[in-house]
């Protein structure tokens, strides 16, 4: 049995005190700032990389990973009590957690939450370990017109599942594709639209990109509102759900789960796809379907579940094919890159104790998400009532510091600024930040891969759809096929009409 | 030709700039290669057209199909958290860590909806001592504490 091998290598790596140590850090962190509105994944990630740098690389990604949880956790709960969704993939926790919490059940439905997102996140641990070894087996055979291939179809479903325009998801990842151009040319050696400045030679930081798009940006967009939140802090009473409570929504956690995990795999998918398409499931499958809205536990326990899930796989591609499917893989991979590993495939043979010691701690940190949250639910509530008018300016500086930080260099946080102003636009004209950055990150990827693919077939484009490279095709038809599909006027309205009842 | 969606329309005319520059810039500036032995030039032309072609189509559209105005501009809080935040990296080495927090601070604070000089001082001294202790202690990320004309800083 070698999964239990691998399985038994990683827990003895991610146990050992100093990763445990790590991991608890990553989640406490990763919680407390996810919980703050308007900060997402993202941002909480590219504002804390920077103290991982120190770290060796197993414990740099235990860590980070930790983050990551424990942000998608925050998120959670900031919809739950005050309605903001704290991240994109928790805005249906909204819908039903939020009215259950008016009705005096906050307790209850952040514990649901947490205890569907545990579950959840056990199974996914279980896939990812049966699932990766062979994905990775496939993946060390690809050239590169299958890798040129399957960015093809990443890009592609990251803009079918982009909410709003479809062509203005498409044009946002070609004009992040673009902007991954800037730098040093890796073939000729020539530098390519740095216009003579030193800094640009090595191209933008993803992370700066990221912090400027995601996190200045939003708070910008913030600032518009005015400070009007309606906080349940009082009645965050009892926490324990009962008995009926479980008997509801245990379906609702097994089905969430289900989906999240498949869902999580597909690229530009991971969390936001999977909590919305639980959430649609459920109410397909409940026999009270007009609850839902009003305070159903199973709207909570289905797209919790299915979301922690789907975050979770969302790491099968990243570990395998090296190829990050959302913009928190990008940034592990950044993570990884600045630890001096090329993440791919190869990653699982050469570093062993790196991948079955992350994949082990994902567990753990989903163990330590119950253990620690529920009983901490009370200081997260006191967070929530700190006015956005200290938040902003704190969570400026620690941006600013961990973009300084990067090269001890002003530039780049003159390119954080120029992006926070760019991402400001993008909002204002409708076309999402998200599709561009995993533009900007496959960007050097896919024009490697498709300069290596046209020298080896001397020029032939056809390369990528010939029968010889039947992999490569599939991609490409599975694209055209998810293109066709969005398209088609009946879909098209159903899509919209899933992301109109998001923003309700 | 009226506008019906100037959303769309702006978000055209934003990708078709930012297209034809990027094909100008690299036909002018680069070598364009051939299809087998790709110049720098060549894969910047392809998406540099694409984008052109797809902020066209996204124009187009905007004169046929009702959207909506875009939304006001809020120029106060984008003014100040960006000037906020580049001068808090432009000051640093300057005039160290402390200073260049509390520009940052009261600059961005003035972003905001309303601006009390206690409370954002008070909000001054906790971050200044927090990122000292945390970044540069905790951390040890080499930062300047105090400005560079101060030879003896007293805070080390």
């Amino acid at each position: 049995m070698e999964i239990i091998h691998n399985l038994v290598l990683g827990f003895g790596v991610a146990i050992t005190p100093i990763n445990v140590l790590y991991c608890f850090i990553g989640v406490i962190l990763g919680t407390l700032i996810g919980v703050l509105p308007g900060i997402g994944p993202v941002a909480t990630i590219a504002m804390l990389l920077p103290i991982t740098f120190n770290l060796n690389p197993v414990a740099a990604l235990i860590m980070l990973a930790g983050i990551y949880y424990g942000a998608q956790y925050g998120g959670s709960t900031t919809a739950i009590l005050v309605n903001i969704p704290g991240e994109s993939s928790s805005v249906v926790t909204c819908l039903d957690g939020y009215q259950m919490a008016r009705q005096g059940r906050a307790g209850p439905a952040l514990a649901i939450a947490a205890l569907g997102s545990f579950f959840a996140g056990c199974v996914a641990t279980l896939i990812i370990a049966v699932a990766a070894p062979p994905l990775a087996e496939v993946a060390l055979k690809f050239g590169p017109s299958e890798y040129f291939s399957l960015m093809v179809f990443g890009l592609i479903a990251a803009t079918v599942l982009a909410h709003g325009s479809l062509i203005k998801a498409i044009a946002m990842v070609v004009f992040g594709l673009l902007l991954g151009i800037i730098g040093t040319d890796v073939n000729s050696g020539v530098l390519r639209f740095t216009f003579g400045i030193p800094e640009l030679s090595d191209g933008i930081g993803f992370v700066i990109v990221a912090m400027g798009m995601f996190g200045t940006a939003e708070i910008i967009g913030n600032l518009e509102l005015k400070d009007k939140r309606e906080i349940f802090t009082s009645k965050v009473t009892h926490l324990y759900p009962t008995l009926q409570d479980l008997k509801d929504s245990w379906g609702a956690v097994l089905r969430g789960t289900a989906l999240g995990s498949m869902l999580g795999i597909l690229p530009g998918g991971g969390a936001l796809l999977a909590s919305f398409g639980a959430y649609t499931l459920e109410k397909k499958v409940s026999s009270h379907p007009e609850k839902f809205g009003k305070g159903a536990i199973q709207g909570v326990a289905g797209p919790e579940s299915a979301n922690n899930a789907g975050a979770q796989t969302s790491f099968i591609p990243m570990l395998t094919l090296g190829i990050p499917s959302n913009a928190v893989m990008a940034l592990m991979i950044g993570a990884l890159m600045i630890q001096g590993i090329a993440p791919g495939p190869q990653v699982m043979n050469e570093k062993p104790e790196l991948f079955w010691g992350l994949i082990a701690s994902m567990w753990v940190g989903n163990l330590m998400l119950v253990v620690l949250n529920l009983p901490l639910i009370g200081m997260w509530v006191k967070l929530l009532t700190v006015p956005y008018r200290f938040l902003f300016p704190s969570i400026l500086v620690f941006m600013a510091i961990g973009v300084f930080s990067l090269s001890n260099n002003p530039f780049d946080v003159l390119i954080m600024g120029i992006f926070g102003v760019l991402g400001y636009v993008c909002v204002k004209l409708e076309c999402e930040p998200a599709p561009m950055i995993l533009g900007f990150i496959l960007g050097p990827l896919m024009e490697e891969n498709l300069r290596r693919a046209m020298l080896l077939s001397r020029g032939d484009p056809f390369v990528f759809f010939s029968p010889s490279k039947p992999i490569s095709l599939a991609f490409l038809v599975a694209s055209a096929i998810l293109l066709v599909i969005v398209a088609l006027p009946n879909i098209r309205k159903k899509r919209d009409e899933a992301f109109a009842a998001e923003e309700g | 030709m009226k506008i019906k969606s100037p959303k769309d329309f702006w978000a055209g005319l934003m990708f078709v700039g930012t297209g034809l520059f990027f094909v100008v810039w690299a036909v002018t500036n680069y070598q364009m290669g051939t299809a087998v032995r790709m110049g720098p030039a060549y894969f910047p032309t392809v998406l540099g057209g694409m984008l052109t072609v797809l902020g066209l189509i996204i124009m187009l559209g905007s004169f046929a199909i009702q959207g909506e105005a875009v939304a006001k501009f809020h120029f106060r809080p984008l003014i100040f958290i960006t000037l906020g935040v580049v001068l808090y990296g432009y000051l640093m080495k300057p005039v160290g860590l402390i200073l260049a927090t509390g520009a940052l601070v009261y600059v961005s604070a003035f972003g905001g909806h309303e601006f009390k000089w206690k409370e954002v001082t008070i909000l001054f001294v906790i971050l200044a001592a927090f990122s000292y202790f945390v970044f540069v202690k905790g951390l040890t990320l080499p930062f300047p504490i105090c400005p560079s004309f101060i030879e003896n800083c007293p805070i080390r």
